[in-house]
């Protein structure tokens, strides 16, 4: 098999062709050489090492901020009466959002067909496992005595009390760790086959029992496959809604409110645009230096950033559009503390938030229009943490804008973070960064069982192709015609 | 599963290689027709088409999957009812004790959350999995099911295994090397 040049431009829509998924040498062989030999390396680099260091440093720091937040208590944080929410809730919802890509990516696109999500979703799905942990922190801590979390929960308790259904804040504990449980297991489960490539692999023992143990035992069976096949389409659509519903549940948070600039419709979708948004954002600032690093320009190809870049300008041109419609309906409500809220936001004491939010979010993405700079890999890096840089100065704006200046100017406030929040919220990417380190070291980054399965040597030039997924056309053989009949 | 290799002692079954996906796709066709049952195909990659090769019944995982979702619907909408409306009813913001449309996200989330695991669990209790010992995987050769060849193996307790035609079965149909598997 001729291999496909390196430099291809594999970009370009020809009618009728499939563009290329992999380049270079795309043979069964070499794309597990290409997977496994970076979680086989002996030692890691020196690079690896550094990058791990640092964030198990700021690990540590967010463990020791949140040791003096119980220790002391709430008061060690900047929230105040109006402003209760701050830091954390912030945060919680920048990190939540970020965790939107993966399982969009994995279950969303998978529906559509869309097969160059093979080369990135298990990198992007584990991107969404660490950002909803980093993200289920914050209001675990926010609740200020954490060892009453279990009254979240709905157990029998001593008081015989029940937690409020009718509550959009308990809604929320439910659709993160739903969305946390469904998320891991579909990760897990697409990651089975390629830890038992890793376990035939394996040369020392302790390789193989621990790889073994990941994989299950899978032997690569077709009546595995088949039931295999079967529940990850199953996941898929059952992710799908989820992913919609996450994000949407997590704006109840703040539209179910009274609160002007909350309590409005738009809220949902709006909210979901701006999590694929970011999340798009944060896997792009992710891939780009890790694919240089390791060398995987062949599996992620300049189709798959421009690709990525296009859900960027899509759904940012939508987060832009909900920041203009906000003034609009402000404005067309007729309500007095509607318009003054929006009129707060861009010209009061925190304006300057909502214009670093607006630059970032509305504006720097609309470079995505131009398709060299979406095939510029260096400046797409740059965008892409501008975007994360401005989803995050979104939720700033959401919270304290709106708490901090409610319907009684008696009852308004100034919310500064102090130390303590700014350490936490840096730890916390230490911690999304160990983890995620960790990941690369250990796990195979691409799932190379789906890659494979979009390559000419999977048979996909054989016979007739159906023309959806990685579907290989009629079987050559001559019994299909008896058993028709 | 092993315990049946009767035939000749401690054998468990022939394992043959192939190289591509169409030779590997015919060769299941034919070893489906010539009317063996304890038969497998093992492929690094899921294979489309391969199910009728093989002749494997569609999976009833769906149903299990909707059960599931259902159990968790009713959950929820019982649970959200029975705490706030029954068991402890209280009055917050002037809300209904139950409101259906209050109790949907939890209710969503829960039908998600249960028919999720029951695609997850069920697919791996369906498939006999974790079984992290296998006669194949005696095999060094075998190795490479996970990484760019493509297996047939027939276990000696199907009725029609015999060693030396199905040999020939696999040999005739392009498998190279056919390969005896200890029990």
């Amino acid at each position: 098999m001729s291999a496909i040049p390196l430099d291809l431009d594999n970009t370009l829509e020809r009618p009728g062709e499939r563009a290329p998924l992999v380049l270079g040498k795309s043979d069964l062989a070499s794309i597990t050489e290409q997977v496994c030999e970076i979680a086989e390396r002996p030692r890691p680099s020196r690079e690896w090492w550094l990058a791990f260091g640092t964030s198990a440093s700021l690990t540590f720091v967010l463990f020791a901020m949140l040791g003096y937040l119980f220790w002391t208590g709430l008061g060690v944080w900047g929230i105040n009466q109006p402003v209760a929410w701050g830091f954390a809730i912030i945060n919680f919802v920048f990190w939540v959002g970020i965790g939107h890509a993966g399982t969009l990516i994995s279950a969303i696109l998978f529906l559509f067909r869309q097969k160059w999500r093979t080369s990135i979703n298990r990198f992007a799905e584990a991107m969404t496992i660490f950002a909803v942990i980093c993200a289920g922190l914050f209001p675990a801590i926010h609740v200020g005595r954490p060892w009453f979390e279990y009254w979240l929960a709905p157990l029998p308790n001593q008081m015989q009390m029940w937690p409020n259904f009718r509550s959009p804040l308990l809604w929320d504990v439910f659709a993160v760790s739903t969305y946390f449980t469904v998320s891991l297991m579909f990760w897990y489960m697409g990651m089975v086959p390629d830890l038992a490539t890793l376990r035939d692999r394996a040369r020392s023992k302790i390789r193989q029992i621990a790889y073994g143990i990941a994989a299950l035992g899978w032997r690569g069976s077709g009546r595995h496959w088949h039931r295999y096949e079967r529940a990850y389409l199953l996941l898929a659509a059952l992710a799908t809604p989820l992913v919609l519903s996450v994000h949407s549940v997590v704006s109840f948070d703040f539209a179910v409110s009274q609160l002007p600039g909350w309590h409005a419709t738009i809220f949902p979708p709006y909210f979901v645009a701006g999590a694929i948004f970011s999340g798009f954002a944060m896997v792009l600032t992710l891939l780009i230096p890790v694919r240089h690093i390791f060398r995987l320009e062949s599996l992620i190809t300049p189709r798959h950033l421009d690709n990525m870049a296009k859900i960027i300008l899509a759904t940012g041109s939508m987060v832009g559009y909900s920041y203009i419609i906000e003034f609009f309906i402000a404005w067309y409500s007729g309500n007095p503390y509607e318009s003054f809220t929006f009129l707060n936001r861009a010209l009061g004491p925190y304006a300057w938030s909502y214009w670093i939010m607006f630059t970032c979010n509305a504006i720097i993405p609309q470079l995505l229009w131009f398709k060299r700079l979406r095939q510029t890999p260096g400046l797409l890096l740059v965008i892409s943490i501008f975007v994360n840089i401005g989803m995050w100065f979104e939720r700033f704006v959401i919270v304290v804008t709106s708490l901090s200046r409610d319907f009684l100017p008696s009852s308004w406030g100034v919310y500064w973070p102090t130390w303590v929040d700014l350490l936490t919220f840096l730890g916390s990417f230490g911690l999304f960064f160990t983890l995620f380190l960790l990941f690369l070291r250990f796990l195979p980054i691409v799932a190379m069982a789906e890659v494979k399965s979009v390559v000419p040597a999977a048979g996909l030039e054989l016979g007739p192709h159906r023309g959806h997924g990685q579907y290989w056309g009629e079987i050559p053989h001559q019994h299909d015609e008896e058993n028709e009949r | 599963m092993s315990s049946h290799a009767e035939e000749k002692g401690r054998l468990w079954g022939l394992l043959a290689e192939y190289e591509t996906v169409p030779a590997v796709l015919e060769a299941a066709a034919r070893v489906r027709d010539a009317g063996y049952r304890y038969f497998d195909v093992h492929t690094p990659i899921p294979i489309h088409g391969l199910d009728e090769a093989m002749g494997i019944q569609v999976s009833r995982l769906p149903w299990l999957v909707a059960g599931c979702g259902a159990v968790g619907a009713s959950t929820g909408l019982l649970l959200q009812w029975w705490t706030n409306a029954v068991d402890y009813p209280f009055i917050i913001s002037a809300k209904p004790y139950f409101g259906l449309p209050a109790a949907i996200p939890v209710t969503f989330e829960l039908t998600v959350l249960l028919a999720a695991i029951g695609a997850f669990v069920g697919m791996l209790v369906a498939n006999g999995l974790p079984q992290f010992f296998h006669p194949l995987f005696r095999l060094e050769r075998f190795r490479r099911a996970s990484n760019d060849r493509f297996f047939i193996s027939i276990e000696a307790r199907d009725p029609k295994f015999d060693p030396r035609a199905t040999r020939a079965l696999l040999e005739s149909s392009g498998g190279r090397p056919v390969l005896e598997v200890e029990g």
